[in-house]
């Protein structure tokens, strides 16, 4: 009885906590509508700063409680809104969860620069005092947290419903124009909803750090309770969000005291919150289906099959003369970029085209090198099979949520990432605790390709195909309806298009062309292992390839490349690693606003310089016979065909620049 | 004659390179209600959305009560008096009929003397006080949005179709409170479509077309010069 007891204040405590920061999460969402992934992020940056406040510093406590709470955490909340989310709420789920994610991840980044890892602790707050209640004892920190959470909650409700400013709030939200016909102040308004949300979300993580420690990620995924309890109030309702928290929190006390410490429903304790939000999403009423957007996104040019063949063949032939001078060690790298170019691919079809975000397309590129490596037959047949299987499981992820669109989507993939991670990868039927695979390299017909440089050059080879049959569903009646679908749902709906399998047809064949890059990469490597699949990479993955273009091919190849040279350039300078990290995360901060990436930037070069260049270097090359003397004979002859003149100038950089960049990176490495 | 309320000279604006206004020259006397009639894409909402300070003109001057505006925001004009009630719903559909009310208080009223004004104009409001505004039939959103201008007491009052979408028995309904708005001193400048009801309640006509306004004059010679011509025999 004592030990139920116990359980559940526990889990009350907890549970308060979770209510602390899931309010401060719908207070920002409900008075911006941008959904702060990194909330917890802040929390843990806040801690640290609090950290280094009461312990490095020396300062009173209370004296450093007040200034994080009421100076830097409003301060930051303020610069981050004026700054980075300003305007985001009117803008596609698809950007503002990148420029989230960038937070998320620049955060940690700058959190390692400026407190590299090293031991911390954070005392308990009155570590002496506490109050015995029957059998139990209270501690005064449960208890200060348990009354903080009700008097935030209160707080936040008169704040919102019974003041003047928190109508304002509210109503920023459905129209912040008329809201300035009121003569309110939108921007004060969001500011302040910004500057409240970071001092909850820093209050939730200094209130939990004595318990969990001062870990970057712990503290930081501490946001996936959050944003369990907030679903529950569909991220609108305060009361439902704290009775979400609460039972959030007895649920993970309890599953910690009665579910068996061994066997199958060991790791169960670990996801419980994970699970919680499954439950939530897939209990969620229908969405309302979305009226297309006004400012429609503009994409990157798509290239006609030739050219997209042709330049596919380019790549292959380049990269074959660049692995001829790489060692060993360099073409497993070539091996890697190619493989994160190819699960780049995958988010090219998903975000760039679908629109949805996948925040675990690592985890899907797991299971197919989970699968690869357990069916043991490494050849062709082996390998579609095993993307089969992680198209399969895609798919599965996307039908508990067949009826929600954006943000939900986006958030259940987050929550399988996390189950994968610590339930599944772990299992011993997978890859075991801390273990790793064995997997054999590909054979083609019969041909065991042992060779590297053969193997990776068979990658690159998958990587073109990918992205000419990409290019080329792009531009067939299914690119339509995907571009459609991502334009107007609601537009789509009366057309009578049935999207909700679609959709699920989506996230499967990105997941399986994930699990494709997955399963290749498993036969290039030899051994795989849970720790090459983890769910935090996927975040650095989109983001690069949002930076780098993710509505392009060439994008996904340049993001490749560079999420590739990341660890590399990590090792080689140990002291910027986190730097690497702030930078990519702001990166995208100040980027996610345009999908189109750097690729894009690119091909405007290319045409500028096309325009300006173009006609003097064909006037030194002789004229060849075939295609590319015709098409500049056309377009010499006939000025006014429009369409095919911005093409002519557009293709040519474009894949020139792929190559180059390619050939960089082999030198770089060499 | 005393100094206008509003006085627009020689006002130009654009969206991007369409030009949109061309020069609009327009007065409005003291405590006087002014038409605004024109077909579509007249400019008629932008000059509105020029005068409340959403968007910025190219060229020209706008004084309001003999005074140049300049850099204007459209929530310190608010507050100042300029009261906008733009094109379709404005209200909040998310918040309660109470609370739409609470935020006209930003214009310098207190909350209280606003409901009371409100709930003596339409009784229906009180009944729904709290239910969201947004569950409200068109013409209800309309009274509400209309409390507004009536419970703030504006200098100038500027209205964007009050009657799209809604039935001609409640336009009329809703013009009569225009008219009583204007009883107690407010200056009116008001679009609208449904020309015969708009001239009925207003001093001053000014049609418009072409980004210009090409006649003005009292609501019966308008009436009956303009009408054929220009809005093709509508209202």
């Amino acid at each position: 009885m004592s030990s139920l007891l116990s359980f559940t204040i526990l889990g009350v405590f907890s549970g308060a906590a979770y209510a602390i920061a899931a309010s401060g999460l719908v207070l920002t969402y409900t008075t911006t509508r941008v959904f702060n992934i990194a909330h917890g992020a802040f929390g843990m940056l806040l801690s640290f700063v609090f950290w280094d406040f009461s312990q490095r510093q020396g300062m009173p406590v209370w004296l450093s409680l007040f200034l994080v709470l009421f100076v830097v955490a409003p301060l930051f909340g303020f610069v981050v809104q004026r700054v980075m989310t300003r305007g985001l709420g009117e803008a596609p789920v698809s950007v503002s969860l990148v420029v989230t994610v960038g937070l998320f991840v620049g955060l940690i980044g700058l959190a390692q620069q400026i407190w590299p890892p090293d031991a911390r602790t954070l005392p308990f707050f009155l570590p002496d005092s506490g109050m015995q209640i029957g059998e139990v004892y209270v501690t005064a920190h449960q208890m200060i947290t348990i009354a903080l959470s009700v008097v935030v909650a209160a707080g936040l409700y008169l704040l919102l419903n019974r003041t003047r400013i928190g109508t304002a709030m509210r109503a920023s939200v459905d129209n912040p124009d008329l809201l300035k016909l009121y003569g309110g102040k939108p921007s004060q308004v969001a500011a302040l909803s910004w500057a409240i949300g970071s001092s909850l979300a820093a209050l939730a993580g200094i209130l939990l750090t004595p318990v969990i420690g001062l870990d970057y990620y712990e503290l930081t995924l501490l946001v996936i309770s959050a944003y369990a309890a907030a679903m529950l109030g569909r991220l609108k309702s305060l009361p439902l969000t704290f009775v979400g928290a609460m039972g959030l929190g007895l649920l993970q006390s309890y599953a910690v005291a009665y579910l068996p410490s061994e066997g199958a429903f060991a790791g169960v304790r670990a996801v419980v919150p994970a699970l919680f939000l499954f439950a939530v999403v897939i209990v969620m009423p229908q969405a309302q289906l979305r009226i297309g957007q006004v400012k429609g996104l503009v994409s990157a040019p798509v290239p006609s099959l030739q050219r997209s063949v042709g330049w596919g063949v380019g790549l292959v032939v380049a990269m074959a003369v660049v692995t001829l001078a790489l060692s060993d060690s360099n073409l497993l790298l070539a091996g890697t970029a190619a493989t994160y170019a190819m699960v780049m691919l995958s988010l090219v079809l998903l975000t760039g085209y679908g629109g949805h975000v996948s925040l675990a397309q690592f985890t899907f590129a797991g299971v197919g090198a989970l699968a690869y490596a357990k069916l043991d037959s490494p050849n062709l047949l082996g390998l579609f099979v095993a993307a089969a299987i992680a198209a399969l499981v895609g798919a599965l992820v996307a039908l508990p949520v067949l009826r929600l669109t954006g943000l939900y989507l986006a958030l259940s993939t987050l929550a399988f990432g996390v189950l994968m991670d610590k339930l599944v990868f772990q299992a011993s039927f997978a890859f075991g605790f801390n273990g790793s695979l064995p997997a054999e390299p590909m054979s083609v017909l019969g041909i065991a390709i042992t060779e590297p440089r053969v193997y990776v050059l068979l990658m690159v080879m998958f990587f073109a195909a990918m992205a000419v049959a990409l290019l080329a569903l792009r531009r067939g009646r299914l690119g339509r309806v995907l571009i459609a679908m991502r334009d107007s749902p609601a537009a789509c709906g009366t057309l009578g298009l049935d999207m909700r399998w679609f959709r699920v047809a989506l996230f499967g064949m990105s997941a399986g062309m994930a699990g494709l890059a997955g399963a290749l990469f498993a036969g290039l490597r030899g051994t795989i292992a849970a720790t090459d699949f983890q769910l935090l990479s996927s975040l650095p993955l989109l983001l690069l390839a949002v930076v780098c273009g993710v509505t392009s091919a060439t994008g996904a190849a340049f993001g490749g490349v560079f999420l590739m040279l990341l660890p590399v350039l990590q090792s080689n300078h140990p002291e910027l690693a986190g730097l690497a990290f702030a930078v990519i995360g702001f990166g995208a901060v100040a980027l996610g606003r345009d999908p189109n990436g750097l690729a894009n930037l690119g091909f405007k070069l290319g045409r500028t310089l096309g325009v300006r260049f173009g006609p003097q270097v064909r006037g030194f090359l002789p004229a060849l016979p075939g295609g590319g003397a015709r098409r500049e004979a056309g377009s010499m002859a006939e000025p006014t065909t429009p369409e095919r003149t911005p093409y002519d100038d557009l293709a040519g950089p474009r894949s020139g620049d792929q190559q180059e960049e390619v050939a960089v990176g082999g030198t770089a490495r060499g | 004659m005393s100094v206008p309320i509003l006085e627009v000279c020689g006002l130009r604006a654009a969206y991007g390179r369409i030009e949109v206004l061309r020069g609009v020259d327009l007065a409005i006397p003291k405590g006087a209600v002014v038409a605004l009639l024109g077909p579509n894409g007249a400019g008629k909402s932008t000059l509105l959305k020029v005068i409340s300070g959403q968007m910025a003109p190219t060229e020209g001057d706008i004084h309001l009560a003999g005074v140049h505006v300049h850099e204007p925001e459209p929530e310190k004009l608010a507050r100042l008096g300029l009261c906008t009630i733009p094109e379709g719903r404005s209200v909040f559909p998310n918040l309660t009929v109470e609370e739409n009310l609470t935020l006209v208080s930003y214009a310098g009223v207190p909350a209280d003397a606003v409901l009371e004004t409100a709930f003596a104009y339409f009784p229906k409001l009180e009944q729904r006080r709290k239910q969201l505004a947004g569950t409200m039939s068109g013409g209800e959103q309309q009274m509400l949005a209309l409390s507004r201008a009536l419970a703030s007491d504006p200098a100038l009052l500027l209205l964007d179709e009050l009657s799209m979408g809604l039935a001609p028995l409640i336009v009329e309904e809703l013009y009569d409170t225009v008219a009583q708005i204007a009883e107690t001193g407010v200056s009116i400048l008001c679009i609208e479509q449904f020309a015969r009801t708009a001239l009925r309640v207003s001093d001053y006509a000014a049609v418009m077309t072409g980004g210009r306004i090409v006649a003005t004059g009292e609501p019966d010679e308008i009436n009956q010069t303009m009408s054929e011509v220009i809005l093709g025999g509508a209202a």
